[in-house]
């Protein structure tokens, strides 16, 4: 308030301008990734086990019950299970970050404190669309043949990293929310079985009358069978509509979810 | 023990609050109240700061240190009452107040997946520093803080001590003037301590204001020029060391009888008094076999004035209700 006290206040740091300190957060989220065992082994090692476990060691039985190659019918539900349980590791980290009093040093200084959960969840994106391009590789050597038109990549594409975000963000909401390390890694089981639970790996007929209502109707397998329309060539506007309907509502919930529980994390 | 470093007298030692003007101090703080629900933490702290000085808040586990270096880091907001750094007033320009300051807290918040010098060069970048100018910045502290060969390693690999020197060493990269130390040796062994304190003192020579909250007698004993005990949420005395050991008394001798009982008898530094006691038990009958004469301690006058005995280790102690 008054001009004389802050002569001899020393340089004043205004924080780094526009988006750098985004940038700078998310460079050390990536190097975290890189560094850390977890991570690199969930975006690399597990989608080539569970992609060739689901092909080569259930295909044959299952390549009846889909009607056609069961590579074609299982991969994009593999994408998606192998981006959210890379996507749930956003909860731990965050998690770390508050409990080990990292965001609250950031709060008292001259920055945007919140940077470090965009950062996080732009490398999670990163990270998990390295980890689909590898189940893509790896299905396309076990016989995945995709017939979708370069517009239909776009789709595919966009609609990966819309819900790879989205899962991203709800893990962070997840993340901020635990009170305990065992809390915030409970979001990996969550990913992991989630779909299971949909279309992702068997038809629905398949299921018990009362999963069955739940798994024909959940979103990732609305998304799921969008990706498969536009795999095959065949997009089905009805599965895109409500998918991207679902994501964008989802999505919303979860940044203001996430907004609201930052502010709350400090506030105690 | 005290290792005494050069020090301006601070420039007002007695009394309680001093209505000093605002902008020359450092720290202002006037009738913060702070309760969560129905329990008061903080009722009714006010003190001052002048700039430059060392100022240690000495109090027992829960008697409200964190919650008020808290208020003053801009973390959490009073219930009442109104802080200010360096003449800025925390609640109204907080963005102002972390310009001016950095916090180390007792658990270093640093990043243990990056090395000591990506941790530095990080927060620099944060700060709006160049590349270069960031890692020129990291080098120097690096250097000042006796962590250059440890600069590339990880700072997971680190031991306690040296996180929190890294610690430290990354709130000062912006040169802030207002330092708060949060406990900065809590669970430390003896040499690291001894290192932190060496650093405090560093610190004090180049003119920082350095705001220090500790349990520990010792370190209030050596490193402050001013002291405020705080216990149940208020400040229960104030002043140097000096004032709050005279607070208690003076001198007493302590005598080893030949029974091998103790007895503690006061003197007030005066030999004569020594004389007499000694006489006393000699024509008593009782022999004494061994005397020793004792200064009074900081721990005396902690015992005084908050009824309960100073910290020695970490420990649980609750909420201290008056």
């Amino acid at each position: 308030m008054n001009a004389p006290a802050t002569q001899s206040a020393g340089p004043a740091r205004h924080g780094a301008r526009g988006m750098s300190s985004e940038l700078v957060f998310t460079k050390r989220s990536v190097i975290h990734s890189l560094r850390n065992l977890d991570s690199l082994v969930t975006a690399v090692v597990a989608p080539v086990a569970i992609m060739l476990l689901f092909v080569t060691v259930f295909g044959a039985a299952l390549d009846t019950t889909v009607g056609g190659a069961y590579a074609d019918y299982v991969t994009p539900g593999v994408m998606l299970l192998c981006a959210g349980f890379g996507a749930a590791l956003t909860a731990t980290s965050i998690h770390t970050d508050v409990s080990k009093g990292f965001i609250e040093r950031l709060r008292t200084m001259p920055i945007r404190a919140s940077g470090v959960i965009f950062g996080h969840v732009f490398a999670s994106v990163l990270r998990n669309l390295g980890s689909t391009v590898i189940v893509m590789f790896v299905a396309v050597a076990l016989g995945f043949r995709p017939t979708a038109s370069p517009a239909e990549w776009v789709g595919i594409s966009a609609l990966l990293v819309a819900y790879i975000l989205v899962f991203t963000l709800i893990a962070a909401a997840w993340g901020l929310a635990a009170t305990s390390a065992d809390s915030a890694g409970m979001f990996s089981f969550i990913a992991l079985f989630l779909p299971y639970l949909s279309t992702a790996f068997i038809p629905v007929d398949n299921l018990p009358g009362f999963l069955r209502g739940f798994a024909e109707n959940q979103p990732l397998t609305l998304v799921i069978e969008a990706l498969r329309g536009l795999a095959t060539g065949s997009p089905d506007q009805h599965t895109l509509v409500l998918s991207a309907v679902w994501l964008l509502g989802l999505g919303v919930a979860a940044t203001v979810l996430t907004t609201v529980l930052f502010r709350r994390a400090a506030r105690k | 023990m005290t290792t005494q470093t050069t020090r301006r007298t601070p420039s007002r030692t007695h009394g309680d609050v001093t209505e000093t003007d605002v902008a020359e101090a450092a720290v202002s703080v006037r009738d913060i109240h702070k309760s969560y629900d129905d329990r008061a933490v903080l009722s009714g702290v006010s003190f001052d700061v002048s700039k430059g000085q060392v100022f240690a808040l000495l109090g027992p586990n829960g008697a409200g240190k964190t919650t008020l270096i808290r208020i003053l880091t801009t973390l959490i907001k009073p219930s009442s009452g109104t802080a200010s750094v360096l003449g800025h007033d925390l609640t109204k320009d907080p963005a102002r107040v972390r310009e001016l300051i950095s916090v180390t807290g007792q658990y270093a918040s640093v990043d243990e997946e990056l090395t000591g010098m990506e941790n530095l060069v990080m927060i620099g970048r944060l700060l709006g520093e160049s590349k270069r100018g960031a890692t020129a910045r990291a080098d120097e502290l690096l250097a000042e803080f006796d962590l250059t060969d440890a600069g590339s390693r990880r700072v997971g690999l680190y031991s306690g001590g040296m996180r929190r020197r890294l610690d430290l060493a990354a709130g000062l990269i912006s040169s802030p003037p207002v330092i708060f130390l949060d406990e900065p040796t809590t669970g430390m062994d003896t040499r690291s301590r001894s290192a932190l304190w060496n650093v405090v003192t560093r610190l004090a020579e180049q003119g920082k204001t350095i705001f220090l909250t500790t349990q520990y007698l010792e370190e209030a004993d050596t490193l402050a020029d001013r002291i405020a005990v705080l216990d149940g949420g208020t400040i229960v005395a104030s002043g140097t060391a000096q004032e709050l050991k005279r607070q208690v008394g003076g001198e007493s001798i302590e005598l080893v009888l030949d029974d091998g009982t103790v007895a503690r008898e006061a003197t007030e530094g005066d030999p004569e008094r020594v004389r007499q006691v000694l006489n006393a038990y000699h024509a008593a009958g009782k022999t004494v076999r061994t005397f020793s004469v004792h200064a009074p301690t900081l721990d005396d006058a902690f015992l005084a004035l908050t009824g309960h005995p100073a910290a020695r280790a970490p420990q649980d102690t609750k909420e201290n209700a008056r």
